[in-house]
Order: structure tokens, then C-alpha cells, then sequence
């Protein structure tokens, strides 16, 4: 048995698992128990129950308000993603139609982990990038998808949604947020190709500041030109590392 | 025309074709999610005796899609070779499981037979089979094709080295790649998804495994899974393209929701045969599909999952395809759940694929909010492999860090072949031989102290 092969150098080069040595034809004991630990965290992360509550009390922001779906438990939520689209009527009810630029909406998505322990402090870094902006109350929404985003901002008469939600989680990381940001949203209609993204949000990969910064730019494009989507992404191409997930549709689709 | 079966008091009735077969499907998440499943366990067996009665013949008198409407079915409908079809023409779905199954239905009079059945037949009959059923024929079945190797000759099991990196930077890729080679995998291709599909970053990869390729005089052939009219440009840019890539589906409208129809599939192949790179062949073709594909795109026309996925391979297989394989578990936990979904899923599209005579791999895979693990993919590889797949997934680690998926790894590949006395394409194995990476018994051990190995190794280091 070798632990590591002797190339195991090249893994420098990147972040896959090379060099794991072998143990016969299978891996070596340490490289089992290192995935099986990664795979953990990932499952964990899908299926811990969202604390919204705990989120908004860390963010601390006066009027934010507490959504649900109607994806009563995570099995329902992963079976049927429509669920995750659309507010119950109670938490419908809970919003008030304004005149605003801008809604942000954060929501667990598949890593309740991302949100919980890089939520509030993404929000906060969005929010103080775009101080011009007129915000509708911040949402914190539980079993959330994407699109629940375009019910939230348009029960609020806003804009811009703007969702922070949990990636569907990897085994080099389980706490990724991805950003989406969509110009007049509209539940049923809006499409993926409609919207721009920015993913891999979090420490260990796009830093939470730059991410922000990032968003804002496409923000102020998006309001400058009243869209987003394809059309945004070919105006940009001093960012070329954004693109909507339709982009990667023929090959496979990562979208939640 | 309705269906029905009287079993005891209750008369189970199926208004059309496609919901008999719907309601006769194996349990899956997306076929719920569509509302085409049986609504009880006894009503599923209910359509599967109605369907064991029904003749073969039903299938080319009812299309589930409409001739009119979809050019997938009038693809299937007109290349339906009537004489071939003569050899099962008079059995019902039932008797057609039983012939398949017995001692006279050989290797040969399955090969006889791909071109005269549909791919509705396939997937209808599978629905009557168990899933030793499902391996016991597809092992009887071989499918062999050829480009710069030959791919699935029997006692082999050839694997796709899946070099992917989540920014296509080429360094990480040729790392992923000589880790690959030194483990034993690539002798169905080296193929890698790109992060970014643009025209730049296709040709750059593959002038990268082209030079790989020529300086190590590796029998095996490259692709870029990129979409086929970013391949299509490349060709015209002078890029070495051995294989055009395409996801396809079993509709018209999902295949455009792929941004694709049979006539630029068309374009492609004879763009990628013009530049006659092969050397012992000309299957230019590498299609990738996956059950949940047409529902995904909301053109499934109220077919279900495991039907639709069949008509792709209709499609697949217009095309002489040196590769085709289902991702079976990419597609997520609403269309396929758990282990025992996947599990069911990808014994019956590598049956589907292999009884149309196409050459059938499985990518063994599953995401993270599937309830699936590693065991079965270990249960799914072992099953698929006694089951003579052609091909499988050669992962870094099972780890794609680009994909964020989890499929099978070298390692895994070593363990099969090991397990069920299964090598690599012949012309790979030679190679793996002459580079001291495979040993006189067989065995993948690179001997790396002044061999050809250590200086692949070393050419990797400099790179």
C-alpha cells in the first residue's frame, strides 16, 4: 500500500483528488474516510433544516421579514422543486407592495449551510455596495428555489430581485452561495436564461466583497439597460466569468 | 384506444398507449412529478400484464409522439427496418421478454434483430424485466465500433478519462489526464466538459491533448463536450477534432431545448468524417442523454421518463456513434431519488441502448442531494459491468470539480476490471503494456524507475 502516489505533485495543478495511492486496486484507508467525510458535509448541508430565524437576528435589520414556500419538508422541497418556487399564502400575505428598486431575497436553496454561515454577512456586503438603491425589506425564505425570488419582488413592487441561496453542495465545498439577479421578475414567466448569476460565493472561492462588488456592477447595468439575462451578459465582456446557467444546458445542466 | 385489466373486482383501465407504459414504469420521482405514475403498486401491475398481452407490432401502429409533430418519431418510424422485425413481428411484449431471454436468442440474432425493433419496443419490454433480466440479454448483445481503438469487444470494459477542471485551465487538465493514464483509464476517450463552451477554449484543450496524444503515441481519441455548434466552428477554425459531442433527448422540442435538431447533427457528422482523422474507423459520434431530460424541457408529450430516454437512443443511434451513454443520477433526486432508482435506471438504459445496437457506457453518478452514495455506485458499476456495459466514467478521485457531481473513478475502474476479469480496448492495452503502466499479469502498476512511464510522468512535471 502507498499513501499518494509518487506524482502527487501534479496535484498542484488542481483541485481534483489525484495521486490517492492505492491499496490494491482500491483506495488507500485515510483517502476513503477523507471523501466519505466531504460526502458528510454535503449531505448534511442539503438536508439540515434552515434556521431563518437565526439568520435574520444575525443580520440584524430592522423590518426583515420570514418566508416559506410551499415546500412544507425537504423531501417535498427535493421531489417537487416547484414547491420551492412558490410562497405559501400566509407569507404572501406578509408583504406589503411598495415602489422600490431592488429586493434582496436569501434563501436556503440545496446548502442550508451556505446561508448559515455566510448569509447575513453576504447581505450586509450587498446591501453597503449599493447604498443608492431604494431596498424593499430584506426576505429570509425557507425551502426557497431561484424563483421564489420573482414572487417575492414582485408581491414587493420591486425592480431587481436579488437571491442569495445555497448551491447545491460539492464535495470540495458545501458552503457556496450563488447569487441571481433577475430585472422585473415575473412568477411563471421569467426564464433561467433571463437572469445573471454569480456562483462559487464564498471564502474559500469568489471572497463575499468581491462578489458584492461584482453585483453591483451588474446591478447598475441591469437598471441602466431594464434587463438582465443573455442580453446583460454580452454587454460585459470585461467579466467574461459570469454567465447564466442556460450557457451550460446542452453540455449538463448544474442548475438547482 | 383505452386498455384495461380486470384483476379480481377491479378493472384497471389505461386510457392510451403512453399511459400504460407510464403506469407500467418501475417507481420513479420524476414520472410522480410529471403525474404519469401508477397510482398504486397493484394498478403498476395491473398495465404490466396488460402490456405483457399487448402485441409488438401496437407500437409501430400507435406512435406515443405524433408523426406530424416531431421529426424523433419520424426518424424512428422511417428508418424501421420491416425485415428485421419479421424475426418478433407475430409476439407480444409479454413472449418477446421470454425469446429474448431464451437459449436460441443469440449474439447473433440480436444483431440481426436492433435495426427492426423501436425504441418504444425496447423500453416496453423493459418494463416486463427484472434486472438480472435486463443484464442477462444486454450481456448476450455485442456492439463493436471503432475510431482510433476499437470500443467494446467482448471481455473488455473500456473507460472515458473525464479530466474536467473547473476554470478548463490546461495544466489541471494534463494533470488529470497523466494521473488517468498512470491509473489505466482513457481507452474510450479522453473527454472533458468545459467550464466556458466557446470556440477558443474547445480548440485550445484539444490541441493540448492532441500534442499529449502524439508525443506519447496514445491509441485513444479526444472530445470536448462542447455544444456541437461550438464544435462545428472549431472543425472550420482547423481544430483537431476527432469526436463531435451533443447531449440529446427523445422529442423534437427537447432536442431544441438543447439548441439542436437531426439536421445539424447531420452537419456535424459528415464535418467530423471529412477530416478522416481515425485510424481503424469512422464513428465520429458522442452522444450523452439521461431519463428526466424531456420532462426537464417540458417536452416529454406525457411519455414517460424511461420511454423518452429510448427514443434518444433512436436518435443515437441514426448517427454510428463511437460513444453513447446515459448520465444516469447527474439529473437529480426529482427525476431518479435514491440508489435504488439509479440502480434500476441504469441497468435499463444500458439494455435500451445495447438491444438498438448502440455502444452503450454509463456514467455511474450521483449528486449530493440525490440519497445515493458510494456503495451504489460500487452495487451499479459491479451490476453493469457483468451486464458487458462498454464504457464507463474515469474521475479524478470519483470527484468531478467541475461538474460537482460524484461518478466512478479510476480506482474503480481498476476494481472491475479486476473483479470480473475485464481489460481495456486491445490497442490501449498494448500501449499500456509498452509504457511499463500495465504489468505482464495484467495489472495496472506503472513501473516508474527509468521507464516510459516515469517519462511521461516527467513531461508533465515540465509542462
Amino acid at each position: 500500500m502507498t499513501d499518494h502516489d509518487d506524482w502527487y505533485a501534479l496535484s498542484a495543478f488542481t483541485p481534483a483528488r489525484l495521486a490517492l495511492g492505492r491499496a490494491g486496486n482500491a483506495l488507500p484507508t485515510s483517502r476513503v474516510l477523507e471523501f466519505e467525510l466531504a460526502h458528510a458535509r454535503a449531505r448534511d448541508a442539503v438536508l439540515r433544516p434552515f434556521d431563518s430565524k437565526a439568520l435574520a437576528t444575525q443580520l440584524d435589520r430592522p423590518g426583515t421579514i420570514l418566508l416559506r414556500t410551499q415546500a412544507t419538508d425537504r423531501q417535498i422541497y427535493l421531489m417537487n422543486p416547484d414547491t420551492g418556487r412558490t410562497l405559501d399564502d400566509t407569507s404572501r400575505a406578509q408583504l406589503e407592495r411598495g415602489a422600490y428598486d431592488a429586493a434582496l431575497v436569501i434563501a436556503d436553496g440545496l446548502s442550508s449551510t451556505a446561508v448559515d454561515e455566510h448569509g447575513a454577512a453576504l447581505a450586509r456586503a450587498v446591501l453597503n455596495a449599493m447604498p443608492e438603491l431604494e431596498w424593499a425589506p430584506v426576505t429570509v425564505v425557507r425551502g426557497g428555489r431561484v424563483a421564489v425570488g420573482d414572487d417575492v419582488a414582485s408581491a414587493l413592487g420591486a425592480d431587481l430581485a436579488i437571491v442569495l441561496i445555497g448551491e447545491r453542495p460539492g464535495l470540495s465545498a458545501a458552503d457556496s452561495i450563488g447569487i441571481y439577479l433577475t430585472y422585473a421578475p415575473r412568477p411563471g414567466v421569467t426564464k433561467d436564461a433571463d437572469r445573471n448569476c454569480i456562483s462559487n460565493v464564498r471564502p474559500g472561492g469568489l471572497p463575499l466583497d468581491a462578489a458584492a462588488t461584482r453585483l453591483a456592477w451588474l446591478a447598475r447595468q441591469a437598471r441602466h439597460l431594464r434587463l438582465t439575462g443573455v442580453g446583460l451578459k454580452e454587454d460585459a465582456p470585461e467579466i467574461p466569468d459570469i454567465a447564466t446557467d442556460s450557457s451550460n444546458l446542452s453540455t449538463r445542466s448544474i442548475t438547482e | 384506444m383505452p386498455y384495461s385489466q380486470t384483476i379480481g373486482n377491479t378493472r384497471h383501465v389505461f386510457d392510451d398507449l403512453k399511459t400504460l407504459l407510464a403506469r407500467a414504469s418501475p417507481a420513479r420521482s420524476g414520472d410522480k412529478l410529471a403525474g404519469l405514475a401508477a397510482r398504486s403498486a397493484e394498478e403498476r401491475v395491473a398495465a404490466r400484464m396488460t402490456l405483457a398481452d399487448l402485441p409488438l407490432a401496437t407500437f409501430l401502429d400507435h406512435p406515443l409522439v405524433p408523426y406530424e409533430e416531431d421529426e424523433v418519431t419520424r426518424l424512428i418510424q422511417d428508418t424501421h427496418d420491416k425485415h428485421a422485425f419479421e424475426l418478433v413481428k407475430s409476439l407480444t411484449v409479454g413472449a418477446f421478454r421470454d425469446w429474448l431471454l431464451s437459449d436460441t436468442t443469440t449474439t447473433e440474432v440480436l444483431a440481426a434483430l436492433a435495426r427492426g425493433l423501436t425504441p418504444e419496443m425496447a423500453a416496453g419490454v423493459s418494463k416486463l424485466m427484472r434486472n438480472q433480466d435486463l443484464i442477462a440479454v444486454a450481456r448476450k448483445i455485442s456492439v463493436v465500433t471503432r475510431f482510433n481503438n476499437t470500443i467494446g469487444l467482448p471481455g473488455r470494459l473500456s473507460a472515458r478519462l473525464q479530466p474536467n477542471h473547473p476554470t478548463d485551465d490546461p495544466k489541471g487538465i494534463a494533470a488529470s489526464i497523466v494521473d488517468g493514464l498512470l491509473y489505466g483509464s482513457g481507452d474510450a476517450v479522453i473527454g472533458i466538459n468545459p467550464a466556458t463552451d466557446n470556440v477558443a477554449v474547445t480548440t485550445n484543450l484539444l490541441r493540448m491533448i492532441d500534442e499529449i496524444r502524439n508525443r506519447w503515441k496514445i491509441p485513444t481519441q479526444s472530445c470536448v463536450l462542447a455544444h456541437v455548434t461550438t464544435t462545428l466552428r472549431a472543425i472550420d477554425e482547423g481544430a483537431p477534432v476527432d469526436l463531435v459531442f451533443q447531449s440529446i433527448a427523445g422529442s423534437e422540442a427537447a432536442n431544441r431545448s438543447f439548441g439542436i435538431d437531426l439536421a445539424i447533427l447531420k452537419e456535424a457528422r459528415e464535418a467530423a468524417l471529412a477530416l478522416k482523422r481515425g485510424a481503424v474507423g469512422n464513428n465520429v459520434m458522442y452522444f450523452e442523454t439521461g431519463q428526466g431530460a424531456a420532462l426537464s424541457a417540458n417536452a416529454h408529450h406525457g411519455v414517460d421518463q424511461q420511454t423518452m430516454e429510448a427514443r434518444a437512443y433512436g436518435v443515437a443511434r441514426h448517427f454510428q456513434p463511437l460513444l453513447v451513454n446515459s448520465v444516469v443520477g447527474f439529473i437529480g433526486p426529482e427525476y431518479l431519488f435514491d440508489g435504488k432508482q439509479i440502480t434500476r435506471a441504469g441497468l435499463e438504459d444500458h439494455f435500451c441502448g445495447k438491444l438498438l445496437g448502440l455502444p452503450m457506457g454509463v456514467d455511474i453518478c450521483y449528486t449530493n442531494h440525490a440519497d445515493a452514495d458510494q456503495d451504489d455506485m460500487d452495487d451499479l458499476l459491479t451490476l453493469l459491468a457483468v451486464a458487458g456495459c462498454t464504457y464507463i466514467m474515469g474521475v479524478p478521485g470519483a470527484d468531478d470539480v467541475m461538474l460537482s457531481y460524484q461518478s466512478t473513478s479510476f480506482h474503480d475502474a481498476l476494481y472491475v476490471r479486476s473483479a470480473l476479469n475485464l481489460r481495456p480496448a486491445p490497442e490501449f492495452e498494448a500501449w499500456l503494456q509498452r509504457m511499463g503502466i500495465m504489468d505482464e499479469s495484467g495489472r495496472v502498476r506503472p513501473r516508474l524507475q527509468g521507464g516510459e512511464a516515469q517519462r511521461l510522468l516527467n513531461y508533465a512535471r515540465q509542462k
